[in-house]
């Protein structure tokens, strides 16, 4: 009995312990990512590429951040804040005990010298290719110098105190505090700016290029990973901040961290499998199978933030009338599309935003496929069948949302031409052509097309596709343009999320296009990743990721 | 010979001249411009006009040419659309990848295409003669990617033998002063750093050389059959020369010439950029970046690389060219 006692301790402690090592992290290490391009630079406050923001993502951090894996906010450099009765001052009360990478303190003053430097960006830096997001957000500049450009959002920042900084803008608006999570507003070193010529830029052969050397070799953040290296076409290198304000959290989580860019698909897969990288972004859906078969490594899902749609251009006959937009509604067999040519990552869309924002009604009119509906509608209108429309494809291009255009064309001329629709057919490279015919409305009645989100805010959907004339849709609408006015100009999320429920219901009312699909992109990785949230945006934190075992 | 080299590359003004005449009007053939790449799915009409009248690209073309042949002049050729890089930096990054990937492949394809050629030629019309062919075929009809795409799933995802993409281990800290690896590994004595980069450019290499390879073991064969049943090297024969002495002084010697403007011309191709190799392993060099620079239409890239690809071809050439002098002294130059 003493024996099997003995041995059966043995047994269990053995257990115990091969159970302790499976489950066990590694401390540190280096994570190696692969993303499908270089990042342009390295000052977030300049760029508006997903790559460009998933590198500065590590290093920098603003006063609000997105919730891992979703759309809506948290505190981070800004612990609370409030607005005033207006809506148009925003009270930031300030993280304590934060520094910069250089050593210099965070502050309401750092806050401020951040906000005044966008506001006061002038020469190249007005260029819509070198500060996309702030003229998206702010509209314009302390003194426009580029015809496009309206009247600034933003008024003024005050430091009230070391840890308390007050914005005022110009007016009510409430996409304003979800936009500060983009890492274009990122909090900057004011010191390192000034040291490395981060205001320093020209024009040259029609290009913006910044002449000083910050944006190229000394980013300077507050993030839980400081600069250390970039060689272009080959590797970004990262390291841990062991000054972290927050580095108790990561104590475990990598300590250095290499980006690289691989922008074929395949190579980027066939490095994974190699063991070259341990996590590679944008995986094809048709190589998701490859990594779920593979022992050593797993899928991850990114959060569906994106649409795919087809635009019914209101200018144009026939698609000027409204039953004939209902019967091209009522044509189009999304479901098919998104079963035959998603492989299962996609859902079908109903509405022009994916339904993890706020704002998303889950009672907008539907329009399943019905082909006989759609004759019937098309002979309501006083139409003779066929109707004939001209529908757009893009060629030479894969989108997250929309990984075959040419199939997914195919697949909905089928479908409409089964509803009473003859169907003319015309395709562009997407680049130049397509996308610019598209934004001017010269890409026939119907056409393929669809939005990846760049923050967390119904605003960058409907804001971007309806709130102002737009050439693409074809048409004017008091009632939609005043509910997404309100909706901008309103600061409590709650009364924004009723607005933009009702603008969805009457959007999909009128029909300015179908919507189809949301895509889940996919990600390959090593199973023994821990911690990693992939973004909605794509900039996902990399900082926290550990090891682990098998 | 000295007023040979001066007077060739005298040449090279008018033909660079030429060639930045081209490429300027042949881009701008091209539709679109670099404003709708710039801007991409947020290129509004308003927003085109605005750039191409800032930027100057509604002046009138001869305008537009000649501030392109002023900033020239400068050795300015200009910042590149898609990435914001001054295009010289972009060149001092990129083509010592490009170079190196060449050479590699030029070595590969010479050590194996020369001896391949020659045996075939010295066995004609026997077994190692039309196995010589059938490689050649082979070599010339198996589409780069297509044998990139296999020997990478051969070699590294199923045996783990050797890397499949980019120049170096990302992990390893290396210095690399002049950026080409092999030659920075070998300088700073990191033979650690000189192994991982060697065992980068295998796959690459053999891919890329690939083609070279059957079109020298077809011109070395043609060459050395000819070259072998010239009068002198049948003298050479009659007279008692020892089989491996008449090859080395008199067949190869003489067969060297058009070979080696094979080598030459190939070795300029190589150059002007891989690209289906360069995107199969990820190979930062002048061949994906000019593909990329077409689609964004990238104009100052496109006018720069070419430009300089242009310069670089035309020197090999010249180089080959001189080379025949030291092939064989009777050629002089005047």
């Amino acid at each position: 009995m003493g024996r099997a006692a003995v041995k059966f301790v043995l047994l269990l402690s053995a257990a115990v312990m091969a159970l302790g090592v499976a489950g066990a992290t590694e401390k540190g290490g280096t994570l190696v990512f692969a993303g499908a391009a270089d990042p342009t630079y390295l000052d977030p406050a300049i760029v508006s590429d997903g790559e460009s923001f998933r590198v500065a993502q590590q290093i920098f951090e603003g006063l609000v951040d997105l919730k891992p894996g979703r759309s809506d906010i948290r505190p981070m450099l800004a612990k609370s804040w409030k607005t005033s009765k207006d809506g148009k001052t925003w009270t930031f009360q300030l993280q304590r005990g934060v520094k910069f990478h250089d050593g210099t303190p965070f502050n309401a003053a750092a806050v401020c010298a951040n906000f005044n430097r966008w506001y006061n960006f002038s020469g190249p830096f007005q260029d819509a290719s070198a500060t996309y997001y702030y003229q998206a957000i702010f509209y314009g500049f302390k003194r426009n110098e580029v015809s496009t450009l309206s009247k600034p959002l933003y008024n003024s920042c005050r430091a009230k105190g070391k840890y308390t900084a007050i914005v005022k803008l110009n007016k009510r608006n409430g996409p304003f505090i979800m936009a500060l999570a983009l890492p274009a507003f990122a909090m900057q070193s004011p010191t390192a700016m000034a040291k490395y010529g981060a205001n320093n830029a020209e024009i040259r052969n029609g290009t913006f290029y910044p002449t000083g050397d910050y944006a190229f070799k000394h980013p300077t953040g507050t993030g839980p990973m400081k600069f250390s290296e970039w060689t272009v076409g080959q590797r970004v290198v990262l390291v841990k901040n062991k000054q972290y304000w927050g580095k108790a959290q990561y104590a475990k989580s990598v300590d250095r961290l290499i980006i690289r860019p691989i922008s074929n698909n395949t190579a980027r897969l066939q490095a994974l499998q190699n063991q070259e990288l341990n996590i590679a972004d944008l995986l094809a859906p048709q190589d998701v199978g490859t990594v779920q078969g593979n022992s050593r490594l797993k899928v991850f899902n990114r959060p569906s933030f994106n649409v795919a749609y087809v635009t019914i251009n209101s200018a144009k006959a026939p698609t000027n009338n409204i039953l004939v937009r209902r019967a091209i509604a009522h044509g189009l067999d999304r479901q098919s599309v998104v079963r035959a040519f998603y492989a299962g990552r996609a859902q079908v869309a109903h509405e022009f935003m994916p339904p993890s924002l706020f704002g998303w009604a889950k009672d907008v009119q539907k329009y399943p496929y019905n082909p006989e509906r759609a004759k019937s509608l098309l002979r309501q209108a006083g139409l003779s069948l066929p109707v004939e429309i001209e529908f757009w494809y893009p060629t030479g291009v894969t989108r997250p949302y929309m990984p075959d255009p040419k199939r997914n064309f195919e697949a909905f001329s089928a479908s409409l031409e089964q509803s009473g629709f003859k169907v003319i057919a015309k395709s562009a490279p997407w680049r130049p052509d397509y996308v610019k015919e598209v934004n001017q409305g010269t890409a026939g009645n119907l056409n393929l097309i669809g939005w990846s989100g760049d923050y967390g805010d119904p605003d960058n959907f409907l804001g971007t596709f309806f709130q102002e004339y737009n050439p693409q849709f074809g048409f004017r609408s008091a009632k939609i343009t005043n509910l997404l006015n309100r909706a901008e100009q309103e600061t409590v999320v709650a009364k924004r999320a009723k607005l933009y429920q009702e603008a969805n219901r009457e959007i999909m009312k009128f029909l300015p296009g179908v919507p189809y699909a949301h895509t889940k992109p996919a990600i390959g990785a090593e199973k023994r990743i821990r911690n990693f949230v992939p973004a909605v945006t794509g900039s996902d934190d990399l900082f926290p990721v550990e090891f682990g075992g098998q | 010979m000295l007023r040979y080299v001066v007077r060739r590359l005298l040449l090279l003004v008018p033909i660079l001249l030429g060639v930045s005449v081209l490429i300027f009007f042949w881009i701008r053939l091209l539709p679109g411009s670099p404003a709708e790449s710039l801007l991409g799915e947020r290129a509004t009409p308003e927003l085109v006009a605005a750039y191409k009248e800032r930027y100057g690209l509604d002046e009138p073309i001869y305008q537009q040419y000649w501030k392109y042949l002023q900033s020239i002049a400068d050795f300015d050729f200009g910042v590149s659309v898609a990435t914001h890089r001054k295009v010289t930096e972009e060149i001092k990054d990129r083509f010592p990848a490009t170079v190196e990937l060449a050479v590699a492949a030029m070595l590969f394809a010479t050590l194996f295409g020369l001896p391949l050629g020659f045996i075939a030629a010295k066995k004609y019309g026997g077994v190692i003669d039309h196995a010589s062919l059938f490689i050649s075929l082979i070599g010339i009809s198996v589409p780069i990617f297509f044998l990139a795409i296999i020997l990478k799933y051969v070699f590294a995802v199923r045996l783990g033998w050797l890397p499949s993409v980019g120049r170096i281990d990302v992990t390893i800290e290396a210095e690399h002063p002049t950026n080409f690896y092999v030659l920075d590994a070998i300088l700073t004595r990191d033979w650690a750093t000189l192994w991982d980069a060697i065992k980068h450019l295998i796959l690459p290499a053999i891919a890329l050389g690939s083609i070279p390879l059957a079109i020298l073991a077809r011109i070395t064969r043609a060459s050395v059959l000819d070259v072998q049943n010239e009068d002198y090297v049948r003298t050479a024969r009659a007279k008692g020369l020892p089989p491996m002495t008449v090859d080395r002084r008199h067949v190869l010697r003489n067969a060297m010439l058009p070979i080696s403007t094979i080598i030459g011309l190939q070795v300029g191709l190589l150059l002007s950029g891989a690209v289906l190799t360069e995107t199969v392993f990820a190979w930062p060099g002048m061949g994906s970046w000019l593909r990329d620079a077409i689609f964004n239409r990238d104009y100052p890239v496109l006018q720069g690389g070419i430009l300089f690809l242009a310069f670089v071809f035309v020197m090999v050439n010249l180089v080959v060219d001189i080379s025949y002098a030291f092939i064989n002294p009777r050629i002089r130059y005047s």
